[in-house]
């Protein structure tokens, strides 16, 4: 028994800021101080807090001290470890209230989060099961096969009201029921692990801590539906969520939780892994399971849908990540409870990924029906540097931005499609003043012109087409007609291709033109980019009268297009400087070498 | 694994691990003085010897940390005790060998071992 526990994040948002050497030293010195058999080091998954990152927390203290060095390492154990003095210095500001230490739960990032889906993220060693079932891990799985029939199980998941939190939000309890209704020799249980949104990191934060939650979900649905065998696609680009999973999947073979009469019952079920090489395609459900069958992963038409037809022909069912995470504490804390959670149609919670302008990046998980508001000014810590609010872009590349105008919407699967949004995977980027919103959506569709699989016609040539006209608009190249032509373009490609990839691709350009259409005019009337952001709009300058001649700038101008002029503003004692447009490649680096606040960009 | 007896088994055994992770507003806190004159007088074996007896005892909801010098030194080590709703009681001049009545008396029936408390040496 220890007397305290260190956790350090090992997450791959700290992992990158050197976590893994913070666990190392910090052995290294509690070894030294003799202290190894009272103090544990534990390496968790994702504290949802990133932008803090590295994160060391300290039990029974619950001290949270962030962004930690190597060289602070020392200086905790002595103090902290060895002393009982905790070390206030490099605690997360906001937990230290005059003197006294603030509970984590309290600080705005966490109070008014509630997790359950990353409920042992952060708390348990993903590496170990004996810690999974202390949080009564595999205690669900435990009573589905002991106290339950397979249609009880889709009948509780079907009254939780959960949906898919993978995009769309289809009822999952339906997709079981759908599943287990259709009678084959073999079914299949699959995941999609394919998080393929840029900065959407909910999925592999829970793979990285808590796999084991996921690997009970997909045994349950097994059971409920008939199946005996599982596979979790996940791509190859998460090596820390791959190697854990794969771990997670050892141990529990080890104890009898995966493979063969599984607690003393007739039921068999086994989990295997499928890499995926990053597809973005590969996380619709139809192109997934050809992956996996070991083919090129194209979608195919649906009806057939998988739950007749899917991986090899058999009945499947696929869910994401942080859809079966929610199943194991349904089981055990009913559908009523997790009914009481969220708004009238949609139920439970959300994980989101906060990133963009806002203080605070990181994982964040609300109830349903949280207003965008609670979630960027609140929890995100709302924009630094005292810039404005824009707009926040969800659902990634298929989804949409919500203007400020509608940050007191309450979030829901409903409220964000309504608003031309949706809800996506949970990636939520906040854009401050300084963003373009031609530019994002060009940005998006970028994404998706590489990522089209190129099977179907209007996805393929549509989404390139409609990149050429955005280029142009920012190239201040564009007519009114093009922005009329674009619109039309978009509800084009998405009525007429085959998979979702393309249904939703044009949404980042439909939702800007529909919210900040005076944008795209500017760009195109006016040759002006407001944000400052398109480079062929953008013109730097010297005001000669604020020239104090210092010659920062020239010296700093990469292309040389900075010289000295002969005129000297009054008051000036060295003559100014100016900038050949000819010659400027638009970088920007003088504007910050300026303290006279001479150069202006615009 | 074979039964639901066996996964309860491993969970009761791992559990207790875990309970320090939690802020348990109800928990009972014994609070060790750790200073410089705390550590000379002896307070690490004490330390120990409470998260072995309440190990070995399995309460869940005791949590033993570390705290400064309260200013007492020459009764080192000192241990403080809070059970939420009743007043702090201060062991004073602790040893291993003290522990396990404090933990049996005091933890887990709620009797002060006044002999070892602060107000027997004053």
């Amino acid at each position: 028994m220890y007397r305290s526990n260190v956790l350090v994040c090992g997450g791959t948002g700290c992992t990158s800021s050197d976590s893994l050497k913070i666990v190392e030293k910090l052995k290294e010195e509690i070894a030294a101080r003799g202290l190894e058999k009272e103090v544990n080091v534990i390496t968790t998954g994702c504290f949802g807090l990133c932008a803090l990152g590295p994160i060391v927390v300290v039990y029974p203290e619950g001290s949270f001290y962030s962004m930690v060095k190597i060289d602070d390492i020392p200086e905790i154990v002595e103090e902290h470890l060895l002393k009982g003095r905790i070390v206030t210095r490099l605690l997360y500001q906001e937990t230290v209230v005059e003197d006294t230490i603030k509970s984590l739960n309290d600080t705005a990032f966490y109070a008014k989060q509630q997790r359950i889906a990353l409920r042992n993220c952060g708390v348990i060693d993903p590496e170990k099961i004996d810690e999974y079932i202390a949080m009564d891990g595999y205690a669900a799985l435990g009573k589905v096969l002991t106290e339950m029939t397979p249609t009880e199980v889709i009948e509780t998941i079907l009254a939780s009201g959960l949906r898919g939190r993978g995009g769309a939000g289809f009822p999952t309890g339906l997709k079981w029921k759908f599943a287990a209704a259709n009678d084959a020799d073999q079914k299949y249980v699959c995941c999609n692990a394919d998080e393929g949104d840029p900065g959407a990191f909910m999925d592999r934060s829970i793979l990285e801590g808590d796999p084991h939650a996921l690997l009970e979900a997909m045994a349950i649905a097994g059971y409920a539906i008939g199946a005996t065998q599982g596979y979790v696609y996940v791509r190859a680009e998460y090596p820390i969520a791959v190697n854990r999973l794969q771990i997670a999947i050892d141990q529990a073979h080890e104890y009898g939780l995966l493979g063969n009469n599984i607690f003393g019952t007739d039921f068999c079920f086994d989990v295997q892994l499928r890499l995926g090489a990053g597809a973005f395609v590969c996380g619709e459900e139809t192109s997934l399971m050809t992956s996996i069958e070991g083919k090129r992963g194209e979608p195919r038409p649906r009806p057939p849908f998988p739950a007749v037809k899917g991986l090899y022909k058999k009945p499947t069912i696929l869910n994401n990540v942080e859809t079966y995470a929610n199943i194991p504490r349904i089981i055990l804390l009913g559908a009523d409870w997790f009914n009481s959670i969220g708004t009238e149609k949609s139920k439970g919670t959300k994980v989101f990924a906060l990133g963009g302008k806002i203080e605070h990046t990181g994982l964040v998980e609300v109830p349903m029906g949280t207003t965008l508001r609670t979630i960027v000014e609140e929890i995100g810590g709302g924009i630094p540097n005292g810039k404005k609010f824009k707009a926040a872009q969800t659902g990634g590349p298929s989804g949409g931005c919500i203007p400020p105008q509608h940050l007191d919407i309450p979030i829901d699967y409903d409220n964000l499609l309504a608003i031309g949004s949706m809800m996506g995977s949970g990636g939520l980027i906040v854009m401050d003043e300084t963003t373009c919103m031609v530019d994002i959506a060009k940005f998006f569709l970028e994404f998706t012109v590489d990522e089209s699989c190129g099977k179907c016609t209007p996805c393929r040539i549509g989404t390139k087409r409609l990149l050429e006209m955005l280029d142009k608009i920012t190239k201040g190249q564009g007519t009114l007609e093009m922005i009329d032509e674009m619109e039309e373009l978009c509800h084009y490609i998405k009525d007429n291709s085959l998979c979702g990839l393309g249904q939703t691709a044009p949404n980042p350009v439909l939702s800007t033109l529909h919210y900040f259409r005076d944008e795209y005019v500017q760009h195109v009337v006016d040759k002006k980019c407001v944000a400052g952001v398109c480079k062929d709009l953008l013109e730097f300058s010297i005001i000669k009268d604020k020239c104090f001649g210092c010659s920062m700038c020239a010296r700093q101008c990469p292309a040389g297009a900075i010289t000295v002029t002969d005129y000297t503003a009054p008051g000036k004692k060295k003559p100014a400087y100016e900038i050949d447009t000819a010659k400027c490649v638009k970088c920007g680096a003088c504007l910050p070498t300026c303290k006279f606040g001479a150069i202006v960009k615009g | 694994m074979k039964s639901l007896a066996e996964l309860q088994a491993i969970r009761d055994k791992a559990k207790l691990e875990l309970n320090m992770r939690h802020e348990n507003p109800n928990a009972i806190r014994v609070l060790v003085g750790m200073a410089t004159c705390g550590i000379a007088a002896g307070a690490r074996p004490v330390l120990n010897a409470f998260t072995e007896e309440v190990a070995k005892r399995n309460l869940q909801d005791v949590t033993i940390t570390q705290t400064g010098c309260i200013g007492i030194c020459q009764f080192e080590p000192v241990v403080e005790i809070e059970i939420p709703g009743e007043d702090k009681v201060t062991y004073v001049k602790m040893t291993p060998e003290k522990v396990a009545k404090v933990v049996n008396d005091h933890i887990v029936n709620r009797n002060v071992v006044t002999e070892y408390t602060i107000g027997a040496y004053k």
